[in-house]
């Protein structure tokens, strides 16, 4: 009588356990696109999410970013969002200025002037590789005399962009150290010579072509006859016993078959991933350098 | 004879074992052996740069006392205790066995964040002295003190990060394997907490203590 009491829980307790597990999972799920949804897609040097810049001087500003990226390497980033959702504007501009990557990857040249305006915060986060250059100071100041001043009179526009221009002043105060960076990060994506991939394209088919035709006809063909192979509409011979690639007759018809195969994976695919459009970020980095400020 | 018929099949004896070697050793790699090290190493260097800006912050605030001095001489109870706060904390020796053991890394945070604590109330007796607010010399130390303090949070929380990945790298299966075989003098690295006056609700104060 006790046993048929105590039974009928242990299922029930399985299922709160199998429940409590899941619904876990599911917060997990939840927190992680929370993360991740919270933080605005790069989809340009003006990411305007709070609608505060007017089309003129986005454009102005997006051309003069361009501009100065091609002098120095360097990648400024205006982003504006409505708000912060609760968080402190420092950590939220460290995350964003690290999911998207700004400034080049191991010299960390990015600057990203983030606007929020339901917080009513503004911060200016420099990647690692300018904050020596456009110190927490420099980036206090412009926040304080350029800024704050305009934004207090509801010019958002005029305030960005003057804090653009000094801050594209400040990078450009030291000329050498601007054009020496740009000179190890040239601008154009790298180009494959043709020549080359051809050269690369040519050896990679024989290796893996004539590696391919030896090995996997007789794991995935149909069997003819000991040592014949039916493969993707193409019949290989082997020498039966030695299994070897020195025969004649197979190693050509695996080398034949293989430059057909070829074409399939060439260059198209290469060319089609060397031209890049839009823009994105580096693979630079912050350390939390720069300065806030409110109005 | 029966050396010559040894020596020349231990070649071939050999060449299995050797062709083993090179399919197995980079396999050994895929399979996690590196995992262990590459963690522990990138802990490390979070670590190194949580200690290079805390370093950085006290570098700073001889400076900022003696600019405060100048400004603010009769507030010499608080511009003291944030020199004595910053002698603490520079004493607190730090060796690279400070990580594993929990008590030191415990003495190393209290006495960062008495500093953090002391400062935090000069700046916020400063507030009283607008001729001092103004001073250049004093933003730009007010300025870097923000960001020194602002890298400080990036340190330690990309510190978190890391030693929370290398501490899982050996509780956690695969790794776990290659912790109890190969890396067993390996120990899971101290991690900061949120200090107990931080978890406390603010205590709102209108200033009668203040009187004048």
């Amino acid at each position: 009588m006790t046993g048929h009491v105590i039974t009928p829980p242990k299922p029930d307790r399985l299922a709160t356990t199998i429940s409590a597990a899941l619904i876990a999972m599911a917060l997990l799920l939840v927190s992680f696109t929370a993360v991740a949804a919270d933080l605005p897609a790069l989809t340009g040097r003006v990411v305007d999410d709070a609608g505060i810049i007017d089309a003129g001087t986005r454009a102005a500003l997006t051309q003069k970013l361009a501009d100065f990226e091609k002098k120095g390497s360097d990648q400024i980033v205006v982003a504006t969002i409505n708000s912060l959702d609760g968080e402190e504007i420092e950590p939220y501009a460290n995350r964003l200025f690290r999911a998207w990557k700004l400034g080049q990857g191991g010299e960390d040249n990015g600057v990203l002037l983030l606007v929020a305006k339901n917080d009513r915060k503004m911060r200016i986060e420099v990647g690692y590789g300018l904050e020596g250059t456009l110190t927490d100071l420099h980036t206090k100041l412009i926040i304080e005399n350029d800024m704050v001043p305009a934004f207090r009179a509801g010019d958002f526009s005029g305030g960005i962009s003057k804090a653009v221009d000094d801050m594209v002043m400040v990078l450009e105060g030291n000329p050498e150290e601007l054009e020496a960076r740009g000179a190890r990060n040239p601008p154009d994506t790298i180009s494959i010579d043709p020549i080359v991939a051809l050269f690369v394209i040519l050896w990679v088919t024989l290796f893996l072509g004539g590696l391919a035709m030896a090995f996997l006809p007789p794991v995935f063909g149909t069997k003819l006859s000991p040592g014949v192979y039916k493969w993707l509409g193409m019949t290989f011979s082997y020498s039966h016993g030695s299994r070897s690639w020195s025969r004649g007759g197979s190693w050509t018809s695996g080398s034949s078959s293989g430059s057909g195969w070829s074409s399939g994976s060439s260059g198209s695919s290469w060319s089609s991933g060397s031209s890049g459009g839009g823009f994105s970020g580096g693979g630079g980095s912050s350390g939390g350098g720069g300065s806030s400020g409110s109005w | 004879m029966f050396a010559q018929r040894l020596s020349s099949p231990s070649i071939f004896r050999a060449l299995p074992a050797l062709l083993v070697m090179v399919i197995v050793l980079p396999l050994l790699a895929g399979c996690g052996y590196n995992t262990i090290p590459t963690a522990e190493e990138n802990a490390k260097a979070a670590w190194s740069e949580v200690l290079n800006q805390y370093q950085r912050r006290a570098d700073l605030i001889p400076n900022l006392v003696e600019t405060v001095k100048g400004y603010a001489a009769h507030e010499k109870d608080t511009l003291d205790a944030v020199v004595e706060a910053r002698a603490k904390a520079t004493q607190v020796t730090v060796t690279p066995e400070t990580v594993k053991d929990p008590e030191a890394f415990k003495k190393f945070q209290d006495s960062q964040a008495g500093l953090t604590s002391a400062l935090s109330r000069l700046l916020a007796v400063v507030e009283n002295y607008p001729d001092l607010k103004a001073n250049q010399n004093f933003l730009a130390l007010q300025a870097q003190l923000e960001g020194t303090e602002n890298r400080i949070a990036v340190a330690r929380r990309d510190y978190i990060q890391a030693v929370r990945d290398y501490n899982l790298t050996l509780r956690t299966f695969p790794s776990v394997l290659w912790a109890t075989l190969w890396f067993r003098s390996n120990e899971p690295f101290a991690n900061f907490t949120v200090a107990e006056d931080k978890l406390r609700t603010p205590k709102v104060d209108f200033g009668t203590k203040q009187g004048g």
